[in-house]
């Protein structure tokens, strides 16, 4: 079974943001594989273990995303691929409209994503390309058994949880708890450096693709909430004056 | 011809989903005066919601009912929605940012080649270029950017709760167009559906939501939540660490890798105030965080602290709601 998963480098969950010249600051920034294209590497690396075939790993990003890529072929992953789009201002539509080019290109039997990545946040990339690919997709999955061809799946619905059959090949979306992602072994390290990563650019692309079709105008940050009361005084009483500075204050229960 | 935008309506236990009516005014704020915004239904039985749609100020609904549209079903749901798009022709297609519409969104972008921008928390007109600037937060609300259109047609996911109803006129109509549901060969099938509890209020669309963290310390523990939280109707969240000591659902999880909610109140208890926990629920209106220890960081973003334990304070939270209540002075 060939698997292809597709991933993104974000800036770790613990960083906080800060805006230099009116663009967010890498400085100093430490990168991870986004944490729901853990879930799909894991997923990938436990089905190829099951049925055989090879786990490709591909990444659009700048030169550092091949740590992340790095990351996933220490977990487990056969081979990456890197397309990188240094300085490229793209959006979902150019991003998925380039992993389109490539992967249509490829023979595979599934494609496995995270659910969002933790930067950007839109969910819009992987389920863009199962259209554009003309494959059938189930978004935010917490379960995935293979079988004859066919993928038994269960997808996370606002808390509910839809069971689904779909026909291979197929697009899969991660959600948290679909699997445990595991660490790389130091043996899973030493291995990675020696597989293959292919490093690729836009220039290997129809220009047309590139063209985003949404553009940033502008990004800010929050003013810091500031720490309010701090209640005293036996829990009873603390508990009433709460609900008094509900009411009074912030105009809640009136 | 007006310029025609659609607004995705979502029936949920019997009835709209309160997005429905947000959606209008997201695409009435977009859409300017003399547009039509029309609502779209799709679902089995859903005709019959088309003249509350036309109430909160839908110009046509569009309905297309199929015993296949029962339960959301991506390939059923995207082909009867591109139906609707050949029928109308808009320019613009706006979702709620919800299990739904993040799902069949990017496949009506992508058939239209079209940009979407995705979770909007608000929508304003450029006074100098003349285009819309959409709000949404990134790094799951560590920070916001604004972005536009550069396509001819968008499309749009707006996050429940952040846009306001618009105003209901009794007995307003708007005419129905029936769209005949494109039978096509699914490739994938829905087997089942467990629903959660019945009667659970809705995260993402909660005024009021109380948190349990690892301070509950069992399944158990998070009881007293539960009641404060059906006290007050509200709905039960929860941190990571509650979710991967396993005393709830991941479901419930709140933050950067869960839910994000902007709720009127926000009730912590036993939740020490991670980076990743506060990304999802900074932007509620009202923050209280309950917690034993005095230095948790949850404290410096809480607009109220009780230091306690959550034990003791939450049930007498419950009980003094409770009685105020019953005796009209809270309601
Ligand atoms: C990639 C990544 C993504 C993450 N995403 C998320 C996310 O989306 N959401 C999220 O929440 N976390 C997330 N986390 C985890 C996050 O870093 C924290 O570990 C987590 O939020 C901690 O949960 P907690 O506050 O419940 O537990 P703890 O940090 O253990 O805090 C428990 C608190 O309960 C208090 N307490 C204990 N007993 C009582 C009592 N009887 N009464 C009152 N207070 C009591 C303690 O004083 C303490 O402050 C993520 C982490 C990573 C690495």
């Amino acid at each position: 079974m060939n698997i292809i998963v597709l991933a993104k480098q974000t800036f770790d969950t613990e960083e906080k943001i800060v805006i230099e010249q009116g663009s967010i600051s890498e400085d100093g920034v430490k990168f991870v594989l986004n944490p729901y294209d853990e879930y799909a590497v894991e997923q990938a690396i436990q089905l190829r273990d099951e049925h055989g075939g090879k786990v490709t790993v591909i990444a659009i990003g700048p030169e550092r995303a091949t740590e992340a890529l790095r990351t996933a072929l220490a977990m487990g992953a056969d081979e990456a691929v890197l397309i990188s789009d240094e300085g490229a201002a793209l959006d979902e539509h150019a991003v998925a409209q380039i992993l389109h080019a490539y992967v249509s290109q490829q023979i595979f039997d599934l494609i496995l994503g995270g659910n969002f990545s933790v930067d950007n946040g839109s969910g819009q990339v992987a389920i863009r390309l199962a259209k554009l690919l003309s494959i059938p997709h189930v978004g935010s999955i917490t379960k995935l058994v293979i079988q004859g061809g066919q993928a038994e799946i269960e997808r996370d619905a606002e808390g509910d949880t839809e069971q689904l059959t779909a026909a291979l090949p197929a697009l899969f979306t991660a959600q948290q708890g679909l699997n445990e992602p595991r660490y790389p072994s130091l043996q899973g390290i030493m291995k990675a450096k020696r597989k293959p990563l292919q490093q690729l650019s836009l220039s290997d692309f129809d220009s047309i693709h590139s063209q985003p079709l949404t553009a940033r105008v502008s990004v800010s940050t929050p003013p810091p909430r500031q720490a309010g009361k701090r209640l005293s005084g036996a829990p009873a009483e603390q508990v009433q004056q709460l609900i008094g500075l509900l009411q009074t204050e912030a105009k809640l229960f009136t | 011809m007006t310029t025609v935008y659609l607004a995705i309506a979502e029936v949920k236990g019997g009835a709209l989903r309160q997005v429905s009516f947000e959606v209008i005014t997201a695409a009435r704020q977009a859409s300017g005066e003399g547009s039509t915004v029309a609502s779209v239904l799709i679902g089995s039985d859903v005709s019959r919601f088309a003249n509350e749609l036309a109430a909160y100020g839908a110009d046509h609904v569009y309905v297309v009912e199929h015993n296949d549209l029962t339960h959301y079903n991506a390939e059923a749901y995207d082909a009867s929605l591109q139906a609707v798009i050949q029928a109308a022709q808009p320019k613009a297609i706006f979702f709620g940012h919800t299990s739904i519409g993040k799902d069949l969104a990017p496949l009506s972008a992508a058939s239209l080649q079209a940009g979407q921008i995705s979770d909007i928390i608000a929508l304003e007109t450029d006074a100098a270029s003349g285009s819309i600037l959409y709000t949404r937060p990134i790094y799951a609300g560590k920070a916001f950017e604004q972005r536009t259109f550069t396509s001819a047609q968008s499309v749009v996911t707006v996050r429940p709760n952040n846009f306001p109803l618009p105003s209901y006129e009794t007995g307003r109509t708007a005419p129905v167009v029936n769209i005949a549901y494109p039978a096509s060969t699914l490739r994938t099938f829905i087997r089942d559906v467990v629903t959660q509890a019945a009667g659970r209020v809705d995260l993402s669309e909660a005024k009021i939501v109380i948190s349990g963290g690892r301070g509950v310390k069992s399944a158990a523990g998070f009881k007293p939540i539960e009641e404060l939280a059906e006290v007050l109707n509200g709905a039960v969240g929860a941190s990571r660490g509650a979710c991967d000591a396993g005393y709830c659902d991941y479901a419930l999880q709140i933050g950067q890798t869960g839910k994000v909610v902007t709720p009127e109140l926000y009730i912590a208890c036993g939740i020490s105030g991670a980076i990743q926990h506060v990304a999802g629920m900074s932007q509620s209106r009202v923050i209280i965080a309950i917690n034993k220890d005095p230095d948790a960081p949850i404290f410096q973003i809480a607009d109220y602290g009780i230091v306690g334990d959550l034990f003791e304070v939450v049930p007498l939270l419950t009980a003094q709601f409770k009685q105020q209540l019953k005796s009209g002075s809270v309601d």
